[in-house]
């Protein structure tokens, strides 16, 4: 991996631009820290487990962050700009039961009601991005409001019940196909071609590199002709979007409609992010870290569990894993400082 | 340094972080392959996935399935979701142990239906799978269930609770579990049969979900008393919403004339028994329902005989109020019997 520039939203102070050197830049990449977490993190649980390394359990890794991944994905792109959203996890699940229902009850083909579920989390991300704009309100209370909206919904609309007798297309996602001695499932691939089109669209577009200002400041951002009402709305937007293709994910991996899903997955998203050396203060960071961060996540899990480690204790190290994250992201500000 | 990168170097560095990252999971050469589950060491290894980390009811559970994985020569690894009904997690734990190669899995399901395709993706390669406690829908979706029969549990206080009201008209306030959730369900209409009612009865005049919470199942009495200050007989779906009913009670200046009964057995619930403030518990037995599961695996392993059907493991009602004609034991066998 050959790091030839910054990335681009990194704010490098002055004093710096004078050709840092190759090895001064990978130290200081934002993806680097966690890259190498998750390196050691692999070497002690392939030298702990014989089963660590087997071929399955790559893709099982993957396919079990692919939610909470995507989910990541619009909490990194709300986090660059300085705002949060805690409301991921139950737009998300309204979003299944939103698809779930309409599919298993017949009131739509099951492509519309994918469709309609990914509208109607683009909706609530939409309202999230216009409360946050337009009023303003902090992202904080905006998210946490919707939060409770979305999960009353959510149990008002399935009635508690879990919806079963999925169609096919709903839980196509979910399906494997085998490669080499090793079974993927088509949902990695769609999270991991996710991640790489935010990448890009990031750090190659100009709305990227919007986002990146947007989040360092948004005052000079506005001054330099960046309409910031839009570029927040439709970043909002974006995510919740993102949101819908998760509630999609979700259904194809447990083949039902779980009103009790995702509870907890708006501060594992943003453990994700954080872990991936994006700053919360915003205008710092890559979903492609975020794509690390989950990996370590996931890692961790996965691994613990085939030493015979009780989960506890992940969620013990994920914890401390997280105050680390933001010790390295504070010292290297200071530093740059 | 300037700001304009070039498209390719950083679609380039994308992709490499990416391939690293994918790289740094594979890179020390995919194994073997063989997704049989298959021990090595020679010891049997045994999965237990409960609801919670966290509940003294699955943490004594896990005890009593340390304790059997010891006498029997098996390994026991645990896992648990993050809150009751995060079925996500329970996925996610199934397929890491099977990954890991366990001969079986015990499980407490949070979500009887939403858990199923992952039970079966689990047996499919060959893992026995057994549901403690609360059953799967449908029950078929494991080889075997283990767990209390709360129906029973539900009826046997449901009876002493008619039995001590000895014909005084009831005024009767329920405390339940939450909507659709089969263990709350089977103990409320359990009791309602005991009781020899119906659903929607005149006698029930306050029905209220607590998720088996304290804090909740106090609010919940608060919010039945304002509604109908002369209730007399209070149904709880556990210990700690009884404790948290009696606490409103107290509050009120009602708690000696007031009959509260409960399921669950639990040590601290056994002691309330003891010193009246719960009138009847209905007793389970978790660390018998591991215990079993545990030896069942063992049994699966080295004769490839598979547990099937559901095993009762008992429920008996506790109390020291004794009533004629309803079978109990005093709290002193509760408390030697009392888990948590």
């Amino acid at each position: 991996m050959t790091a030839t520039t910054t990335p681009p939203g990194t704010s490098t102070p002055y004093s710096e631009l004078k050709a840092p050197t190759t090895a001064r830049r990978l130290l200081t990449a934002p993806t680097t820290g966690p890259l190498v977490a998750l390196l050691l993190a692999c070497v002690f649980f392939s030298v702990s487990s014989d089963q660590f390394l087997t071929g399955g359990n790559f893709s099982l890794i993957v396919q079990q962050v692919m939610v909470v991944g995507t989910l990541a994905i619009g909490q990194t792109l709300i986090i660059l700009t300085a705002g949060i959203d805690l409301s991921c996890g139950a737009v998300m699940a309204f979003g299944s039961i939103v698809i779930a229902k309409m599919a298993a009850e017949g009131s739509l083909p099951p492509l519309a009601a994918i469709a309609l579920g990914l509208v109607v989390c683009g909706g609530f991300g939409l309202l999230n991005g216009a409360l946050v704009q337009k009023i303003p309100l902090p992202p904080f209370i905006v998210t946490l409001g919707m939060l409770n909206v979305a999960f009353a919904l959510t149990h008002i609309y399935s009635e508690e019940q879990t919806v079963t007798n999925l169609p096919g297309p709903l839980t196509a996602l979910g399906q494997t196909f085998p490669l080499g001695n090793t079974d993927i499932t088509y949902g990695s691939l769609v999270t991991i071609a996710l991640f790489l089109l935010l990448a890009y669209a990031l750090s190659n577009t100009g709305w990227g590199r919007h986002v990146y200002a947007l989040g360092n400041s948004p005052e000079a951002a506005r001054l330099n002709g960046i309409r910031t009402s839009r570029l927040t709305i439709g970043v909002y937007t974006v995510a919740g979007v993102l949101y819908g293709i998760a509630a999609l994910l979700l259904i194809s991996r447990t083949g039902v409609g779980d009103p009790q899903a995702g509870q907890t997955d708006n501060l594992d998203s943003i453990t994700a992010v954080v872990l991936g050396g994006t700053s919360l203060f915003g205008g710092r960071g890559s979903v492609l870290g975020t794509f690390i961060g989950v990996l370590i996540v996931g890692v961790f899990r996965n691994g613990l569990q085939l030493m015979g480690v009780a989960s506890i204790y992940q969620t013990l190290i994920t914890g401390v894993l997280v105050i680390l994250a933001v010790t390295v992201d504070q010292l290297s500000r200071k530093k740059a400082r | 340094m300037s700001r304009t990168t070039r498209p390719s170097s950083s679609l380039l560095r994308a992709a490499a972080v990416t391939g690293v990252a994918a790289l740094t999971l594979t890179a020390c050469g995919s194994g073997s392959g063989s997704d049989t589950a298959s021990s090595g060491s020679g010891s049997v290894k045994v999965g237990l996935i409960t609801k919670t980390d966290t509940n003294p009811f699955f943490v004594k559970m896990k005890e009593g399935a340390e304790k059997a994985a010891k006498e029997n020569g098996a390994e026991l690894s645990t896992a648990a979701g993050k809150f009751d009904g995060d079925n996500a997690g329970q996925v996610t734990a199934i397929e890491n142990m099977v990954a890991s190669g366990v001969k079986g899995i015990l499980i407490t399901p949070s979500d009887s239906k939403a858990i199923v395709p992952a039970i079966e993706k689990a047996r499919a390669k060959g893992v026995l799978v057994i549901a403690l406690d609360t059953p799967t829908e449908p029950e078929s979706a494991v080889d075997a269930l283990f767990a209390t029969d709360n129906l029973k549990a539900g009826e046997l206080i449901g009876e002493y609770a008619k039995a001590a009201m000895k014909g005084k008209s009831a005024k009767i306030a329920t405390l339940d579990l939450a909507p659709g959730v089969s263990v709350g369900v089977q103990r409320h209409n359990g009791f309602l049969k005991g009781f020899g009612i119906e659903e929607g009865d005149s006698s029930i005049v306050c029905s209220q979900d607590t998720g088996g919470d304290q804090a909740k199942g106090q609010t919940a009495m608060e919010n039945c008393l304002q509604k109908e200050p002369g209730i007399n007989v209070v149904y709880t779906i556990n210990e700690p919403a009884a404790l948290g009913a009696f606490t409103a009670l107290k509050a009120k200046g009602r708690e000696k004339d007031v009959l509260i009964v409960s399921v669950d057995g639990g040590c601290t619930g056994t002691e309330a028994v003891k010193d009246g403030t719960i009138a009847a518990t209905s007793q389970q037995y978790p660390l018998k329902m591991a215990a079993e599961g545990v030896k069942a695996v063992v049994t699966y392993a080295k004769d490839g005989k598979k547990a099937s059907g559901y095993t009762d493991t008992g429920v008996t009602l506790i109390t020291d109020k004794a009533q004629d004609g309803v079978t109990s034991k005093d709290t002193a066998y509760g408390l030697e019997n009392c888990w948590g």
